[in-house]
């Protein structure tokens, strides 16, 4: 039984696709962020292989042409920071100042903590690109040589922190302009906060979907720069 | 057709910048490299909009699938993470909260100066 599987290449692609739409469908039912279909899938697929036995690289040799496609997919984020050019261009001190300040918030508060507690470097490497976009976030933990699955989780932690708590967390630190609101709310959530500034408002929808892209870029840059130094 | 000509533009960027990435001494992602790349040929009309603007919000909006097969990935550490969850999830959201204050705060204090010398 165990070698059709280990000679397909199809298991895995069908897999995937079908574990998506299902958790898709879960999403599109009860529309929590906490449902998100790439965590719903991700579990749902290391369950069934655990059960049958299948190892992860029988499932991962037809896996990896979707896997592979993340390269594609993050090029087409081109498109979207296109549209926000102009957006970008009148606000550009803004965007880029705080959105450097809050990547080497993020990275100090990672490192202090882990140390704090104690975690494991490769773990933490995992994370400290979690804040921005999945495509980007993956090429920051490979470059670090951490965990991929560790990043995901951590990438929609923060996500579905954004619509949770960011209109508060915001109200109290007394953030009130709008392009600083969806600054903050893009830079920390990415997607899924963008989602939630959409609701507030236009511009804060526009900043915070800008920030998704620009936060990717910087932390791209500036990541391999702090660990250098911090070693 | 039309989508195969639009991916096959997307595939070109995506292969200059494993090119990039190969020839250049820096740790960025080969993806982000063509993410930069594919910005500066949209600016300079390179490529027009129209030539990869379905494709990508094609792509874009089934965003999530792409991720799945390096996130099962995780069950083969399984024995290096389960000491360190709820450290792990800790770490996760502070440094949320923190990045959103951060940001948000440098933010509305740079709008703040720059709108008060514009009404200079």
């Amino acid at each position: 039984m165990q070698e059709y599987f280990a000679n397909s290449i199809f298991f895995g692609i069908f897999l995937t696709i079908f574990m998506y739409q299902i958790g898709a469908a879960i999403q599109k039912k009860w529309p929590l962020p906490i449902f998100n279909p790439l965590l719903i899938s991700m579990f749902a697929i290391i369950g069934i292989l655990v059960v049958t036995k299948i190892p992860y690289e029988t499932y991962e040799q037809g896996a990896k042409f979707i896997g592979n496609l993340l390269t594609p997919l993050t090029v087409c984020l081109a498109v979207p920071l296109y549209r926000q050019l102009k957006v970008l261009k009148e606000n550009i001190a803004a965007v880029l100042i705080s959105i450097i300040c809050g990547c080497l918030a993020h990275i100090a508060t990672m490192l202090v903590l882990a140390k704090v507690l104690g975690v494991e470097d490769v773990l933490r490497n995992s994370v400290l690109g979690k804040s921005v976009t999945t495509a980007i976030a993956l090429g920051v933990t490979n470059e670090l040589g951490g965990i991929q699955g560790i990043t995901i989780i951590g990438v929609v932690v923060a996500g579905v922190m954004g619509p949770l708590v960011g209109p508060t967390v915001l109200r109290l630190a007394r953030v009130k302009n709008p392009v600083a609101f969806g600054l903050g709310m893009g830079s920390a959530s990415h997607a899924i906060g963008t989602s939630k500034a959409l609701e507030i408002g236009e511009v804060e929808g526009a900043m915070s979907s800008l920030a998704i892209v620009v936060t990717g870029i910087l932390t791209v840059i500036i990541v391999p720069i702090v660990m250098n130094f911090a070693g | 057709m039309k989508y195969f000509k639009q991916f096959g533009i997307i595939a070109g960027v995506s292969f200059a910048g494993e090119l990039l990435y190969a020839l250049l001494p820096f740790p960025i992602p080969a993806s982000v490299y063509g993410l930069v790349l594919m910005v500066l040929l949209l600016v300079t009309h390179v490529v027009k909009l129209e030539m990869v603007e379905e494709t990508a919000d094609f792509f874009i909006s089934m965003m999530g699938i792409f991720f799945v097969p390096s996130s099962v990935g995780l069950m083969n550490s399984m024995d290096i993470v389960k000491g360190s969850v709820v450290q792990l999830l800790f770490m996760c959201v502070i440094s949320t909260i923190v990045v959103m204050i951060v940001t948000g705060l440098v933010a509305q204090f740079i709008m703040k100066i720059t709108a008060k010398k514009e009404e200079k």
